[in-house]
């Protein structure tokens, strides 16, 4: 962690992200793209790179890409190739790789990083590009002399999404990642689970440090094995400390030292140098000459376009403008995932109780569904029976208290509830009779001669006695008094005492 | 009647009349081939899986059920292309233990077509070079004369058929793999336009110039062959979708056009006189068939091999960086380190090392080393990026002549078949064998070699048609206007 709280430094911060596409077949070859199947059974000669085989293009994987960059702004290039990246690594069939080097299908873009908790910031990162390949197989060095090699991710559809570096905190680096996966999992072109490796993610961090003589920059060091985004967080807050005074100590800016590889460690909670090279790799790129070059005219892009539908933060939009939510709520019922903003969606469709309707979503539907580890779109009370119980607390037959154990009962009931025979079985009426109430208020006050002579000195703030002595008329009515009318008679009653005094 | 005398379309039409039957001619052939083994054409045959095959044909013809227009046809297959099950080694160590769960496109399709797999033949390793003498197997013969070479590399399929050990054979030709043979050995050799034949399952060489293609003993064969091996393959991303012509058909009739383009710069410094001499005599024969014989030039061709040379072994050095041992083919028993600069290796780059070290041939090493060099940082510019450019100029050399001609001609070779040895120690001038050729691979056209002449030694002299992209029909009519006025290609070697 940082030891200073306002560190004399800016981090400056960019990331490249690895998304795997949710496609059933690989990038050039037929056999599926599962995750988590006994290693080497998802294996095809195409993606085994055995003699004679060639690849060929999955076009679902390419409008998926392209749909990304569509929804991230970004320009598409009318004609795009492909290139193979040449290393000999064992994770790599063929020994090359095929990717996109300097004609990427997209360039450019950007990607939103919404407001915080307090409101703060809502500001924009650039992209640089966009680029499809295949996914490596995955090399898994046991505790011998041995390494093993499982080719089931080999050839899988893999797009890296290069930010320019434009994040200025670590705070910033989580959120636009988050915002990230939001945003594809809004597409549903990626499931983005970091633990299963579907979205992996480098960052590339270094300093700019305010001295007497002027701003320097320490050395620029990615951070690989970022398994999740809290790690994300924690890697670049230990980063830029680590940075700070190592630059201390040596002085060394980014003209003094090259770019340098850092791993994650997350348990031990600090980044190690990585072995380095002895020679920069060369890739020896060249253009893919068993693939066709790939023509993106306007019709296609317009095509996708309009499959593209709403987005994270223009659904954060709506929800503020249409209902009046603030960005806070706004932002809490869309980052939850889409089936979330579309059960509001669907509560707001039948009851204009826009407040009610985000405060309950957010609370009790989502920590029940939270609690019970289900989806919200598996949710026992569906929007309809949500948006008619909240209309009869909005209409005032039932109070919040009872709309909530209502509430409760309905998910007990699960599917099939019938929400007047729970109301009237479970007695949620709320009593709005003036007569019972005020006996309520009387017996409250006489039983509690402390919070009057509380009131009295003015020993204790008024509203909060008030409010205490409201709680036991609730008690005593069952929490079925109509609260409004609560607070009122007792303001009368208490007004009535005080002139008779 | 000698069965191994008859060209594809009679043993076909044979089979089909119950002339003879299909295990009978796979017989003739078998027995053939066991009788001239000295000439070293195949490197894989199993006379048991070729008889069964033709007993099969033999079957569903006696049974009345629907056979190919290829069926019983022995068809030899160049050791490149992958048959499942059987061995595929690209005449390298590296391959020699090499089986394919999977059938090339070209196998499935000559399957479909009632064909007889034929024997595996021999070939330069990794289809790299121009004699057949680069093979880990040893250097084929050249049926007309055993001290020469058949050329190469695919110098197994046209020695194949000149030495009539099977009527008609598959080769592949980046530079003139099977122009050059086809010349050399006094057969007909195709070299199709890039993607008009699917590569799938033919173990590249240099993908963006490699085509498969017949070698046969004349033009009908040719478009016998073509029509049963063409076509777009959804495995093939760069294979083309256009429909096949009825080749077989089309080949009677005259070209709609008649100008021949006799190219400048294929007659300059470098070429045999008899060759010369027989090209000339072959453009007379046009011109009396009522051509229009103009003179083009091609003024890039001269950058051809250069070109080539950059382009092939750069796509060569990605292609074949699969083979090391991890998952196919050879890998080294012993990767001990070698010296003591090896010893901070790991074991898997030393084992990596160790089989390509062993597994692949000189000629291998050499271009993978140039191709490697030539895309290397601080180099592709001046090597690789440049020699597409040059390639750029080329296909616009041929663009710019056939707005005047319809075909082009010229010599295959600068000279007839050259002794075994003679040019082995010499790879630029084994490189400049293959001259005349190699631009049309750079341009994606199609070229086809055709007997025009025996020289005073005997040794066939081959001459090459070009067209544009996707003029196969025309290119083999006019090559069918030439064999009805000629008999070159009903000569065949004196064994």
């Amino acid at each position: 962690m940082s030891t200073s709280a306002n560190p004399p430094y800016t981090m400056i911060v960019g990331l490249e992200v690895h998304v795997q596409l949710l496609t059933e077949s690989k990038m050039f070859s037929w056999t599926g793209t599962e995750f988590g199947l006994a290693p080497n059974t998802l294996c095809d000669p195409v993606n085994l790179g055995m003699p004679g085989t060639l690849p060929v293009m999955n076009g679902k994987a390419f409008n998926m890409a392209l749909k990304t960059a569509i929804a991230c702004g970004c320009t598409i290039p009318r004609y795009t190739k492909w290139d193979r990246k040449n290393y000999f690594y064992p994770d790599l069939p063929k020994k090359y790789q095929i990717s996109q080097y300097d004609l990427p299908f997209s360039l450019g873009g950007s990607l939103p990083i919404p407001a915080d908790k307090e409101g703060n910031g809502g500001k924009t990162i650039r992209l640089t590009r966009i680029h499809l390949e295949e996914d490596t197989g995955k090399m898994v060095h046991t505790s011998g002399q041995e390494s093993e090699v499982d080719l089931n991710r080999a050839g899988t559809p893999l797009m890296e999404i290069v930010s320019e570096p434009d994040i200025r905190s670590a705070a910033d680096a989580r959120l636009c990642l988050e915002e990230l996966r939001l945003t594809l999992r809004y597409l549903g072109v990626s499931d983005c689970e970091m633990q299963e490796g579907s979205l992996r993610c480098d960052a590339n961090v270094n300093l700019h440090i305010d001295t007497p003589a002027g701003q320097v920059a320490t050395p620029i060091v990615e951070i690989k094995n970022l398994n999740s985004f809290r790690s994300v967080e924690r890697a670049l807050l230990y980063e830029a400390d680590r940075q700070y005074k190592k630059w201390k100590e040596d002085g060394l800016t980014i003209s003094d030292a090259p770019k340098e590889t850092r791993g994650w460690s997350d348990p031990d909670g600090i980044t190690k140098l990585q072995r380095e090279k002895e020679t920069a790799a060369d890739y020896r790129y060249f253009p893919e000459p068993d693939l066709l070059p790939v023509v993106v005219d306007e019709e296609w892009v317009e095509r996708l376009r309009a499959e593209i539908g709403e987005l994270p933060r223009e659904r954060r939009h709506r929800f503020e403008s249409t209902f009046g939510l603030s960005p806070y709520d706004a932002n809490v019922l869309v980052e939850q995932g889409k089936d979330v903003a579309d059960y509001f969606d669907a509560v707001v469709a039948l009851t204009d109780q826009y407040k009610m309707a985000s405060n309950w979503v957010q609370q009790e539907v989502l920590r029940t569904a939270n609690a019970d580890g289900i989806s919200v779109a598996d949710f026992p009370v569906k929007p309809a029976m949500l948006a008619n119980l909240i209309a009869r607390v909005g209409r005032g037959e039932l109070n919040n208290q009872q709309g909530r154990e209502v509430l409760g009962k309905l998910i007990e009931t699960g599917a099939g509830a019938d929400i007047d025979q729970i109301i009237e079985a479970g007695g949620f009426k709320m009593v709005s009779d003036e007569g019972p109430i005020r006996e309520a208020i009387q017996a409250a006050l006489a039983s509690n001669p402390k919070a009057m002579e509380d009131l009295k000195t003015g020993k204790k703030k008024p509203d909060a006695v008030k409010g205490f002595l409201r709680g036991q008329v609730m008690k005593a009515t069952g929490g079925k008094a109509n609260p409004a009318l609560v607070g009122q008679l007792m303001d009368s009653i208490l007004a009535e005492l005080e002139g008779g005094a | 009647m000698q069965l191994t005398n008859l060209t594809a379309t009679e043993v076909v039409a044979g089979i089909s009349a119950r002339k003879f039957n299909a295990e009978e001619v796979a017989k003739a052939f078998l027995d053939r081939t066991a009788k001239l083994k000295n000439l070293n054409i195949y490197v894989h045959l199993d006379d048991e899986v070729v008889l069964n095959q033709a007993r099969d044909v033999d079957r569903r013809l006696a049974a009345g059920e629907a056979v190919g227009p290829l069926a019983g046809l022995p068809v030899a297959i160049k050791d490149l292309l992958c048959v499942q099950g059987e061995p595929t080694t690209c005449g390298s160590k590296m391959l020699a233990n090499f089986r394919p769960p999977y059938n090339a496109t070209v196998i499935e399709k000559l399957k479909a077509a009632g064909a007889v797999l034929y024997g595996k033949a021999n070939m330069d390793e990794f289809a790299m070079g121009s004699s057949t003498e680069n093979s880990c197997y040893g250097p084929t013969l050249n049926p007309w004369d055993p001290a020469r070479i058949p050329g190469g590399s695919s110098g197994g399929s046209a020695a194949a058929v000149a030495a009539m050990t099977a009527p008609v054979s598959l080769g592949s030709d980046t530079g003139g793999s099977i122009r050059q043979p086809a010349a050399l050995c006094g057969v007909v050799g195709l070299k199709p336009t890039y993607g008009r034949v699917s590569r799938y399952g033919l173990i590249a060489f240099a993908s963006s110039l490699d085509q498969i293609g017949p070698f046969t003993w004349n033009v009908p064969d040719m478009a016998l062959m073509m029509e049963a091996i063409s076509g777009g393959d959804p495995k093939d991303a760069t294979s083309l979708p256009d429909a096949v012509p009825a080749y077989s058909q089309e080949i009677e009739k005259r070209p709609e056009r008649l100008r021949i383009g006799v190219v400048k710069e294929f007659f300059g410094e470098g070429l045999d006189n008899e060759v010369a001499v027989a090209v000339h005599n072959a453009i007379e024969v046009y011109r009396k068939l009522g051509a229009e014989i103009k003179e083009v030039s091609l003024p890039h061709s001269k950058y051809g091999i250069a070109a080539y040379y950059i382009v092939a072994p750069a796509e060569a050095s990605s292609n074949l960086a699969r083979y090391d041992g991890t998952l196919f083919g050879h890998r080294a028993k012993d990767f001990s380190p070698a010296d003591e600069a090896e010893k901070d290796l790991p074991a898997l780059v030393r084992m990596m090392m160790a089989t390509r070290a062993e597994g692949f041939g000189a000629e291998v090493k050499r271009r993978i080393m140039l191709g490697t060099y030539a895309l290397s940082a601080g180099y592709a510019d001046q090597y690789y990026n440049k020699a597409l450019k040059v390639r750029r100029l080329i296909r616009n050399d041929f663009e710019t002549a056939f707005k005047d001609v319809d075909f082009l001609i010229g010599p295959t070779t600068p000279t007839p078949a050259f002794k075994l040895g003679e040019k082995a120690a010499n790879p630029l001038a084994m490189y400049l064998s293959d001259i005349y050729t190699i631009t049309t691979n750079l341009a994606g056209i199609p070229g086809l070699s055709m007997p025009c002449g025996l020289s005073s030694e005997g040794l066939p002299i081959g001459m090459q048609l070009v067209g544009p992209a996707m003029s196969e029909t025309a290119l083999l009519q006019a090559a069918r206007l030439f064999e009805r006025e000629t008999d070159w290609h009903t000569k065949r070697p004196n064994i």
